[in-house]
């Protein structure tokens, strides 16, 4: 359990991007304005030495282990395998770390960071709130002040959220702005990084932003493939065939995928939101409904109309609801290594309702996504086939939104 | 060929700072713009930007985050921004006219699309916010290809390190931002902006123009006393947003008191 620095690799490596300009093929980059350009350029060398830093790296892994929980089991659902009747499907359990996501183990690098650089406030944007959750507690944990930034649409549909933000200590701003979700809660956390570089350190809580944050936060999350790579090994004495997760910005597929790149005979399927379906305006799904474009400091898949404004994403899961998808994730579907999947909002409530059921698992909406996918795909595999799917949240957060689409009142 | 060099010059012959002056373009709307465009050059603005509206300004305080909005709300199309330079262009034959904006609508056609569409249109020069230097490939090369030019910003951020690579390809002129932060808010103190004009100038012969923050003719005139130009944006926009259809006449003597304080300004630090 270590953060996976960038491997020298062979020349046909998967897993040595970005290049030193943060550029994962055309996409990612450092679009910011001038006055970040410099701190983010002081945060690639921060990084590129706590990746040297052995002291660095036992914090955080101690931190992982003690305080996070780790690692997450890989859990053979046997029921739900025997349900689908093909291959045998393993779960990843990022939904049991500590604050219910994987989120949290982004925010512990990224805090880690923040610290050897001698910052000493934290901001972070948040969609649903798992983020801003994971942020404020890693913030309440260094006793830093923390400032959430959350579309007001947001606060109003996730107080659960803000309100345990606000017990761990953090000031939740209500973002008025644009379409008041999560896209404008990114817009105000640069606009009050921009005015606040001298003491401020922006966690950003997916892979996406500008470099080098794409590449850290990977970094970060890959823990999540390493263990499941070791624990599929002992479990089976083999790789999987095939891996599937949910894609919003794509930090936790990323965090599953990128120890297996290079294992060509892994399949792997990312999965996005295609809410109400594809043929409507109201989707998530970036890659499927999207082209490439700029926005929030990177290059990638964009919704957007012909002009280049940017068009509102939807889906049933908060956290999936962003107009973008990670850089990397980018790339990977250009150059064919990962395919890309929508899953519908009724598909993913379905496969919500099926984990409850069949494994006692009350899933993140996120991470039903992902489990529709698989429910579409493993019925056609061989038995002696191995899926793992990342269970990348809890649900415990959404059952005020499942309730609604099921007509129930609480 | 840019008219910002001969606008720079001309304010400089007549040993006062340019007045360069924003507005967002498609507000109040698109048929709107041009009466506001004219105000600004009655009152006495050297150099014109015009804003393409965005959905996410994320540079950008709240005037002109709604200025954003309404234009794209009145149907501003980035075909509707070219209409207005290119009648812009048609009145004001001799007026520097310079795009700012956000880096998806000016690429989203590819920047070769762009830079030929804004030459067409009578467009001498291009600030894009989120396009730094690192990333100059994304819009520089065509630019210059179509004659434009390409104005850099710099921020007290800047370090010494780091201006070389941001003057490399600047052209039309060097675009101080005086404060970290967002349009339209704080204003830099005075000292600090004379100290980093000072360092500028030291390492580019293009002209500096300072902005952000800067409200009124008073706050004008002190920066023109040291620096080249003089830029004002939200105090401009919040009068188009107060008067709406009938903002021509408010933004004409508000850029008119600003243009007098900078006429001046150096005089009375001579008397």
């Amino acid at each position: 359990m270590t953060v996976q620095s960038t491997p020298a690799g062979s020349a046909n490596s998967l897993r040595t991007q970005p290049d030193e300009r943060g550029h994962f093929g055309q996409f990612g980059g450092r679009y910011v304005a001038e006055t970040l350009m410099p701190l983010i350029l002081d945060l690639e060398r921060e990084y590129r030495a706590a990746q040297q830093d052995p002291a660095f790296q036992a914090e955080f892994d101690y931190l992982l282990k003690q305080y996070v929980g780790r690692p997450s089991p890989l859990y053979f659902a046997e029921r739900l395998t025997e349900e689908l009747g093909g291959a045998k499907v393993y779960l990843k359990r990022e939904e049991l770390n500590h604050t219910g996501a994987h989120k949290i183990n982004n925010c512990i690098g990224q805090i880690l960071l923040a610290r050897r650089m001698g910052k000493t406030r934290i901001i972070a944007e948040t969609g649903a709130g798992q983020h801003g959750v994971a942020t404020a507690t890693v913030a309440a944990l260094f006793g830093l002040p923390c400032t959430i930034f959350m579309g007001a649409v947001d606060v109003a549909r996730q107080q659960p959220n803000v309100f345990r933000m606000k017990l761990l200590g953090a000031e939740v701003r209500a973002v008025e702005s644009g379409a008041k979700t999560l896209k404008d809660a990114m817009n105000e956390a640069l606009r009050d990084w921009v005015a606040n570089v001298h003491d401020t350190f922006y966690i950003i809580g997916t892979v996406a932003g500008p470099h080098p944050y794409p590449e850290l936060v990977r970094d970060f999350q890959s823990v999540i493939g390493n263990e499941a790579r070791a624990q599929i090994l002992e479990a089976e004495g083999r790789l999987p065939d095939m891996l599937i997760a949910p894609v919003g910005g794509g930090s936790n597929a990323i965090g599953l995928f990128h120890p297996f790149l290079d294992d060509r005979q892994v399949e792997i399927v990312g999965v996005e939101a295609a809410g109400e379906g594809l043929d409507t305006v109201r989707h998530a799904a970036s890659i499927a409904g999207g082209v490439p474009g700029v926005l929030h400091g990177n290059r990638t898949f964009l919704l957007q109309d012909e002009d280049g404004q940017i068009t509102e994403a939807h889906s049933i899961s908060a956290g999936l609801d962003y107009p973008g998808i990670g850089p990397e994730h980018a790339w990977l579907h250009d150059i064919g290594r990962v395919r890309y999947e929508p899953a519908t909002d009724a598909e993913a409530l379905a496969s919500f309702q099926r984990l409850c059921k069949l494994e006692g698992i009350i899933p993140a909406l996120e991470s039903a996504h992902a489990l529709a996918v698989a429910e579409r795909i493993v019925p056609g595999m061989a038995k002696d086939k191995i899926v793992i799917v990342n269970l990348s949240g809890r649900g415990d957060k959404d059952i005020f939104t499942v309730a609604q689409a099921l007509g129930v009142e609480l | 060929m840019s008219r910002l060099p001969a606008a720079f010059a001309r304010a400089a012959s007549q040993d006062r700072a340019a007045l360069v002056t924003f507005v967002t373009a498609g507000d109040p709307s698109p048929q709107g713009t041009a009466a506001v465009l004219d105000a600004l050059v009655a009152g006495g603005a050297d150099v014109i930007e015009l804003g393409m509206p965005f959905t996410d300004p994320m540079a950008d305080g709240p005037a002109i985050q709604r200025a954003n909005l309404r234009a794209l709300g009145s149907g501003t199309t980035t075909a509707a921004i070219l209409d207005i330079a290119r009648d812009f262009r048609a009145r004001h034959p001799e007026v520097p006219l310079v795009l700012m904006g956000y880096a998806n609508p000016m690429v989203r056609r590819g920047p070769d699309w762009f830079a030929a569409a804004a030459r067409d249109a009578g467009v001498d020069g291009v600030i894009c916010v989120d396009i730094p230097s690192e990333e100059d490939d994304a819009l520089g090369p065509a630019l210059r290809t179509a004659g434009i030019d390409l104005i850099r910003l710099a921020t007290p951020t800047t370090d010494v390190a780091r201006l070389p690579a941001v003057l490399e390809n600047a052209s039309g002129f060097l675009y101080y931002v005086s404060v970290a932060g967002i349009t339209g808010l704080q204003q830099a103190a005075q000292a600090s902006v004379e100290a980093a004009v000072a360092h500028l100038k030291a390492a580019t012969t293009l002209p500096v123009a300072v902005g952000f923050g800067v409200r009124t003719p008073e706050q004008a005139g002190a920066i023109g006393r040291v620096a080249d130009g003089v830029v004002v944006g939200s105090a401009i926009v919040e009068l188009v947003e107060a008067h709406g259809a009938d903002a021509a006449g408010p933004v004409r003597d508000y850029v008119g008191s600003l243009a007098t304080a900078l006429a001046t300004a150096r005089k009375e630090l001579a008397a």
